[in-house]
């Protein structure tokens, strides 16, 4: 019983909301709409879940590392508190040789941050229009922390991705086999033609020849080669996720339920 | 003192008397402003009114619409056009033509033909007239159209192809799978990306370092992550068989409850629930970025023999996948974000591409009826491949012959693959 209800749920709730893509008419026009909004309101339950997980994690982290920096801060012998806080650096950052409490620092500051936002948010601190007010308002320190620290944060692990697509590009552009060399001359002709370099290197050409202009063979490679390929792709992903749906919905793929066995 | 007293008096007056004159003068020279309009200002020229005007129920909604056509003003030379007369059509709508006046209802864009009505009531009719305005503020109307009733349907034919196409895939799907129910012997390719999975586990065994599982960044009601939490099902149970640690970061609490169960049953189901902890599946964060740094420096501090990217990804992507790299982990990535797969493709070892996510479960299972589902899929390939042949030759034909008809087939064909 405990695996057949989940399983007709999802067959009745499947099949009902295929149906619905056809049928415009009431009350199957806004199904989808309307599952989607239930799906948002147990999200937001199990947000709860996520926060409480999040908390008992970093907060058990915290806790060992704490008592394991103590612990051996009065190893070294001497006034503890001292010690303590002149290797605090060492303690905080991998120095623990215990695995389960390294770390406990960067826990500390996830626990701080999470409740600082918290706090300032569910009671709504310095919001110029108080109680009453939007918590996204520019003025309130919930919107401020968001800006001026989050954002920043945000930005940086984005910036990081430059450097990520130089290495990569390194490594696959390495003229290893004859397709690699292949995709070495393509990646060449679109980064050249996407400068104004490739544009100056090859404006002399005659009109005739404007094919052979980077830019434009750029252009080409993008619009003709690049987009078949990723169509090809799109109509495999779009046959893959029926195939997969019709396993869900029929039952005959269960592992997403836990066990594929009774 | 007096004869002064009376020059002054005499020049103000004569001062006053000439200020009078002239401003008596000035309106005389410029007449009336209301007249100046009226003489001076062109007389605004009414364009040639919208024709053959004509409404009807929108058609595949759920109602509450009206779609009104008409045929473009002669004197619409389009909104690109230079120095346009017209400069858009208003519509405007009553629900009894001869005793309630019309109000406006929208506007149409110079060029444009027909106009959505989607504020219609369905217990009423309604009459309409399209306005034609000219930029030199004259109006044209067009006749009367109506009553026109709006009311909802109960197929959508703007969707017709995607049942046809569906129902035909669908078909095909459940026919390899009832085969193969009855034990008829299926050939699948074989996927690299999933014959190496045993291998990357064996090899965190070996070095007696954790499995780090990453099952996208979306929520469960997105397929990928299905995909990607049913993958960790296989991937969950040969861990429990070689007692390797998994390490399960997510983004959103749902997966994490999910993944739990699946890595739990899969525990169960090899006889060692004892060595499941609820501790291997997490929560981190909902934010895309904040989760990638979380995942790096677990990266960074664990070091995990092997990385599995399993779902739906952005741009982090290639951050996860690079680091994982960089410590030396093997990597085995699936996703089906067209825009990620590059990144995979040239961070990974093996990068399950699109479709082959979704075939991942039933080709780690093995189950005949599984794998007739892969077949089916087949067949959607084959009907896709046939439509691009076909409408690839047709249009090449008509371009080569100009052949009217050919181009009608062409374009016949291409609109059953369009959607509405």
């Amino acid at each position: 019983m405990r695996r057949q209800v989940p399983l007709i749920i999802t067959f009745v709730v499947g099949s009902v909301l295929i149906i619905a893509a056809f049928i415009p008419h009431y009350p199957f026009g806004r199904l989808g709409e309307n599952f989607s909004l239930y799906f948002d309101i147990i999200a937001v339950f199990a947000f709860i879940l996520g926060g409480g997980n999040l908390i008992r994690i970093h907060g058990g982290k915290f806790t060992r590392g704490i008592k394991l920096s103590i612990a051996a801060a009065k190893k070294t012998g001497g006034f503890w508190p001292l010690t303590f806080l002149i290797e605090f650096p060492f303690l905080a950052f991998g120095g623990l040789e215990d695995k389960r409490g390294r770390d406990w620092f960067f826990s500390f500051i996830t626990l701080a941050g999470f409740v600082a936002m918290l706090y300032v948010g569910l009671f709504k601190i310095g919001n110029p229009d108080g109680w009453g007010g939007n918590v996204t308002h520019p003025l309130s320190t919930f919107q401020q922390f968001y800006i001026y620290m989050f954002n920043p944060l945000q930005a940086t692990m984005y910036a990081l991705l430059a450097f990520f697509v130089a290495s990569a590009s390194y490594r696959a552009f390495r003229a290893k086999s004859p397709e690699a060399t292949i995709l070495l001359a393509t990646a060449f002709i679109i980064l050249l033609g996407r400068t104004p370099a490739g544009a100056y290197a090859t404006g002399w050409m005659p009109e005739s020849l404007s094919f052979l202009h980077v830019p434009n063979l750029a252009n080409w490679i993008m619009a003709v080669p690049n987009l078949a390929g990723q169509r090809a792709i799109l109509i495999g992903i779009a046959l893959g996720v029926i195939a997969m749906s019709l396993r869900v919905i029929l039952g005959v793929e269960r592992t997403y339920l836990g066990s594929d066995r009774e | 003192m007096n004869r002064s007293f009376v020059r002054s008096i005499l020049l103000l007056l004569a001062v006053t008397a000439w200020a009078v004159f002239a401003v008596a003068q000035d309106d005389t020279t410029q007449p009336a402003p209301a007249d100046t309009l009226q003489e001076t200002a062109p007389v605004a020229e009414a364009p040639a009114p919208a024709t053959n005007v004509r409404g009807e129920d929108t058609p595949g909604d759920e109602g509450g619409s009206i779609t009104v056509f008409w045929d473009q003003s002669a004197d619409d030379t389009g909104i690109d056009a230079e120095g346009i007369t017209v400069i858009g059509y208003e519509i405007r709508r009553t629900i009894d033509a001869d005793n309630v006046p019309f109000h406006s209802v929208g506007f149409a864009a110079p060029g444009s033909e027909r106009f959505e009505d989607a504020t219609t009531s369905d217990d009423s009719t309604y009459y309409y007239v399209v306005v034609t305005a000219s930029r030199d503020g004259g109006r044209a109307e067009s006749d009367v159209i109506g009553p026109v009733q709006s009311s909802p349907q109960w197929f959508n034919t703007n969707r017709t192809n995607v049942f046809i196409i569906g129902l035909i895939i669908s078909a095909a799907i459940l026919y390899f799978i009832a085969s193969a129910r009855k034990g008829k012997q299926l050939f699948i390719r074989r996927i690299a990306g999933l014959e190496a999975v045993h291998d990357a586990i064996g090899r965190a065994t070996e070095m007696g370092r954790p499995i780090l599982y990453i099952p996208g960044i979306q929520d469960m009601d997105d397929v990928q992550t299905v995909a990607g939490v049913t993958i960790l099902g296989y991937v969950a149970r040969t861990i429990a068989e070689y007692d390797t640690r998994i390490d399960v970061p997510t983004s959103r609490s749902i997966v994490m409850s999910t993944a739990r169960e699946t890595i739990k049953a899969a525990y169960i189901s090899v006889g060692r629930p004892d060595a499941y902890s609820d501790d291997a599946v997490h929560y981190v964060t909902d934010e895309q970025f904040g989760y990638v740094a979380a995942v790096d420096g677990i990266m960074v501090r664990d070091k995990p023999a092997t990385c599995f990217y399993m779902g739906a990804f952005f741009a982090e992507s290639l951050i996860m996948a690079e680091t994982g790299n960089s410590i030396g982990a093997i990597q085995i990535a699936g996703t089906a974000m067209p825009a990620q797969l590059p990144f995979f493709v040239a961070a990974c070892d093996y990068t399950l591409i699109g479709e082959e996510l979704f075939a991942a479960s039933a080709y780690l299972s093995n189950e005949p009826k599984q794998l007739g589902s892969l077949k089916g899929q087949d067949v959607g390939k084959l009907v896709a491949m046939l439509a691009i042949l076909a409408g690839v030759g047709l249009f090449t034909l008509a371009q080569l012959t100009g052949a009217e008809t050919i181009n009608n087939a062409a374009q016949w064909v291409q609109d059953q693959f369009l959607l509405n």
